[in-house]
């Protein structure tokens, strides 16, 4: 297990390598400059402030320059620093959204889950009942609804006509003199609806795949011998038929690891939430170059990561892959 | 001189003396009538789209930033509600009679929010901050024409120039900064870009990232403490979103589109919270054509084009009524405006009969017209982002389907367009707008000297005439003088249709009821934003 860990460490390493180099160089092939937005349409700058702004960015410089000094940096962890009016480091804006952002995707996560995984499992016993069919009408309404649009109605509805939730934002305006259990509250209440319209979407994959997962497993043989042997049905499905359904779950959770930190910008900007895809997004639009920069290397870690993790989680969970690995050895 | 307009909080002007007559019944007009005694507290939210970049006014040109530092920061002059300079920190200013200097005389009461002493060293280091060849600032240029200043003693400051500079004023309206914190220091990295230190009505409080600013009222400012304890821009970077909010009473200020101001507020409750104002902003929205292709090179082509624009239904269809026909770079509202241009009312037998007389025939019976062959045929291009033009362009596409002229309509994201398109002269016609300000100096714009790529004269326009006007009107401090000029400048624009010009629209901003004390004026609402107060029975944030 060790060397083949070590091995594949190493091999993320190109290819991380590779995939900052296309960032890097296809975020430059965008026309515009990160200096355009200050300078231009704008009758008081100068010709020499442009010049002067791309001197201090670096962006005199060749592209192949551009990318060493950035790799170089990188290799002692600096992100560099913002293009952007306020210079601040890339790290620093990454870190101050981040947590919101990883919280609301967990809980979205979370709240996936919960249902999706039942609703898979009880359309996958049922299949084609009315239930099965209702729950795939809800679950595909659910996906194929504008999120920003549902976010409206929502915010419509339960912020303004009924007036029981917040709309936006993630605090109250006098939360610092709310008593702790007011506070969380307020945290609370201000969740609910991002939470919920971000999961929503998430809702009608994961279950078809908890279902069709399902519908998989029962028809093998193990699960007739279970029958077989008399056991009763919920025996059957819930200890024997489920836990094999949900093995390729972890490959999905795996893969939404680097969907943690990456935020919608649609409902961030709609429910006002500073998250990590509006700085994603403004810093596109701004050509912030070590922003974006920075936020892609970290999408790209993750998502290296969460797929060497899903794999070890799987040969933890699945005693035939663990096993199939030790016989094919070297391999 | 966008700068400025932000920088003052000014970004309007006057209650519609045109068109909007009939509708000025429906817009209650509160205040002063009432006749209450100022009183102090509450908090006074608004939201911003946008984040604020950088609370160094040196450093920032965005809105966001540029809405705080207005009230954070003190320049030594201000405009007035009637649009006229007054003193701000300078007490008083003299212009000597060749115009070549002015003397800043400044108030000996001013203390920075740290307590400091605030001193003419504090000016001319500001404006050794504006000319720092280190520093990036987009302002310099307004600056470039001083000479040399002194500082004879603490509270007179003199800027020297070679030639008189009529917008030389209002550049003295520019945020003053804090010499005391800011000299021998990394001015790009300095800690006051997130925590500015000014000697505005109000300081500086909290910046939460991407959620809120917080300003509180500066108790010891040298006009008074403002009434309004508190101010928070909230960050809602969706506009509906900030319209929820203004329904349940979160924001109480908020600048409505025209279908928000028209209908969706048009109910008894919203009524009953917020007071609606309307007045003309300053910009105007245009077509221009590229001057530098054959098709435009012809006056008549571009007059016909305008003849065939009903600028009514523009103003009608994308604005719901809530603007006024341009007819030059200024509004109707302003001295120096001229209503005598020609006006170029919507004429399409007009348009037709010019284009013939410039030799576009329909040849072949298409519906097109074509000369040597070729279709009059072009593109206007035009950004992303901005319904409103892409709506007009849409209208306008159709006017001259009418009059057999064949135009596509492309819209392009931002920077693509600015990179690809404008600045190196690459398209046909483009729908834009520009914004100013009280300064009627448009060198910029329209001087033949300023036609290079990724400079503001994009379309080409040259014209020696005009070179004259805009460097006359920018030497001379007398109003009445630089109307002639401005006025010709004026005559031949609308003569040329170099653009045409389409509309300028309304700023159309509701404000919570129980503010008091705003009294709209040619400047707008905001001017005197440190007299708004609400009554102590109406108040809402106590704390």
């Amino acid at each position: 297990m060790l060397p083949y860990l070590a091995r594949r460490l190493l091999l993320l390493i190109p290819l991380l390598l590779g995939i900052t180099l296309i960032s890097f160089v296809v975020i430059h092939l965008a026309p515009g400059e990160p200096t355009d937005l200050q300078t231009q349409m704008n009758p008081q700058a100068s010709a020499e402030l442009q010049e002067r702004l791309r001197r201090q960015y670096g962006l005199d410089q060749p592209l192949y320059v551009q990318y060493g000094q950035w790799l170089g940096r990188l290799a002692v962890l600096d992100f560099g620093e913002s293009f952007a009016g306020d210079r601040r480091p890339v790290i620093d804006k990454i870190l101050e959204r981040l947590p919101v952002t990883i919280l609301i995707n967990l809980l979205s996560i979370a709240f996936i889950l919960a249902v999706s995984v039942p609703l898979g499992i009880l359309s996958a016993v049922r299949r084609n009942s009315l239930f099965d069919r209702a729950t795939t009408i809800l679950v595909f309404t659910g996906f194929a609804m504008p999120s920003f649009w549902l976010a409206l109605l929502l915010m419509d509805w339960f912020g303004v006509r009924l007036g029981v939730l917040p709309i936006s934002g993630l605090k109250s305006l006098g939360y610092e003199y709310l008593s702790f259990s007011g506070q969380i509250l307020d945290r609370i209440s201000h969740l609910i609806l991002p939470v919920f319209v971000s999961a929503i979407g998430g809702l009608a994959g994961f279950s078809r795949y908890m279902r069709s997962n399902m519908l998989e497993v029962i028809r093998q043989d193990y699960i007739l011998t279970a029958r077989a042997k008399g056991l009763s049905e919920h025996t059957v499905i819930y200890k024997h038929a489920l836990r094999n359904a949900l093995l390729p779950v972890i490959t999905i959770l795996g893969l939404s690891v680097p969907g943690l930190i990456g935020g919608s910008v649609i409902f961030e900007t709609i429910f006002a939430i500073p998250g990590m895809g509006k700085l994603f997004f403004d810093g596109v639009m701004m050509r912030d170059y070590p922003l974006i920069m920075g936020i892609l290397v970290m999408g790209a870690v993750l998502t290296l990561l969460g797929n060497l993790l899903a794999d070890i989680c799987y040969a933890l969970a699945d005693p035939r892959i663990r096993h199939g690995q030790q016989t094919t050895g070297k391999g | 001189m966008l700068h400025m307009l932000f920088r003052l909080g000014v970004v309007a002007a006057l209650l519609l003396l045109l068109g909007a007559c009939e509708r000025q019944s429906e817009v209650s007009l509160p205040g002063m009538s009432e006749a209450l005694a100022p009183e102090y507290g509450d908090t006074f939210i608004e939201a911003s789209i946008g984040d604020a970049s950088n609370l160094l006014p040196v450093l920032s040109s965005d809105s966001a930033s540029s809405a705080i530092n207005s009230l954070v920061y003190n320049g030594l002059l201000r405009y007035n509600g009637q649009l006229e300079l007054e003193g701000e920190l300078a007490e008083r200013w003299e212009v000597s009679d060749d115009n070549r200097i002015l003397t800043f005389y400044l108030r000996r009461d001013v203390r920075w929010h740290d307590g400091s002493p605030f001193i003419s060293d504090d000016v001319k280091f500001t404006y050794q901050l504006y000319i720092d060849p280190e520093i990036p600032t987009a302002y310099a240029e307004s600056f470039s024409q001083v000479t040399r200043v002194e500082t004879p003693d603490p509270y007179t400051f003199i800027a020297y120039y070679d030639t008189p500079y009529a917008p030389a004023l209002l550049s003295w309206a520019t945020a003053i900064h804090p010499r005391h914190l800011l000299e021998d220091t990394d001015i790009l990295r300095s800690p006051l870009s997130r925590s500015p230190v000014g000697t505005g009505p109000y300081r500086f409080s909290e910046w939460v990232s991407g959620e809120k600013i917080v300003l509180e009222a500066n108790p010891d400012y040298f006009e008074g403490s403002p009434y309004i304890r508190r101010v928070v821009y909230r960050i809602i970077p969706d506009v509906s979103t900030q319209f929820l909010e203004l329904q349940t009473g979160s924001l109480d200020f908020m600048g409505l589109t025209p279908l928000q101001f028209d209908r969706q507020t048009d109910t008894p409750a919203f009524r009953r919270n917020y007071n609606k104002y309307q007045y003309l902003s300053f910009g105007y929205t245009y077509l221009g054509y590229n001057l530098r292709r054959p098709l435009f090179a012809d006056r008549r082509v571009r007059q016909a084009l305008a003849y065939a624009i009903d600028k009514q239904e523009l103003i009608d269809g994308v604005l719901l009524g809530y603007g006024v026909a341009a007819t030059g770079p200024y509004k109707p509202d302003t001295w120096v405006y001229n209503p005598e241009v020609m006006p170029y009312h919507y004429n399409p037998e007009k348009a037709r009969q010019l284009l013939a007389e410039a030799g576009w025939h329909d040849a072949n019976g298409d519906g097109i017209l074509e000369k040597d062959g070729k279709p009059l045929a072009f593109t206007i291009v035009t950004n992303q982002g901005n319904d409103l033009r892409i709506k007009t362009g849409e209208i306008i596409q159709r006017r001259f389907r009418e009059i057999g002229v064949d135009v596509r309509l492309r819209v392009i994201e931002w920077a693509t367009f600015l990179k690809d398109f404008i600045n190196p002269g690459n398209f046909d016609a483009t729908i834009l707008g520009w914004s100013g300000g009280p300064e009627p100096d448009q060198y910029n714009i329209w001087h033949s000297s300023k036609t290079a790529p990724g400079q503001l004269n994009f379309i080409g326009f040259e014209h020696p005439e005009i070179d004259e006007l805009l460097e006359r009107g920018r030497r001379v401090f007398d109003q009445e003088q630089r109307k002639l000029y401005y006025d010709r400048f004026q005559e031949i624009l609308a003569e040329e249709q170099p653009y045409t010009f389409l509309y300028v629209s309304e700023a159309l901003p509701a404000v919570s009821r129980r503010f008091r004390g705003i009294e709209p004026a040619p400047a707008g609402i905001r001017y005197n934003f440190q007299h708004w107060f609400v009554p102590a029975a109406e108040q809402k944030y106590t704390r």
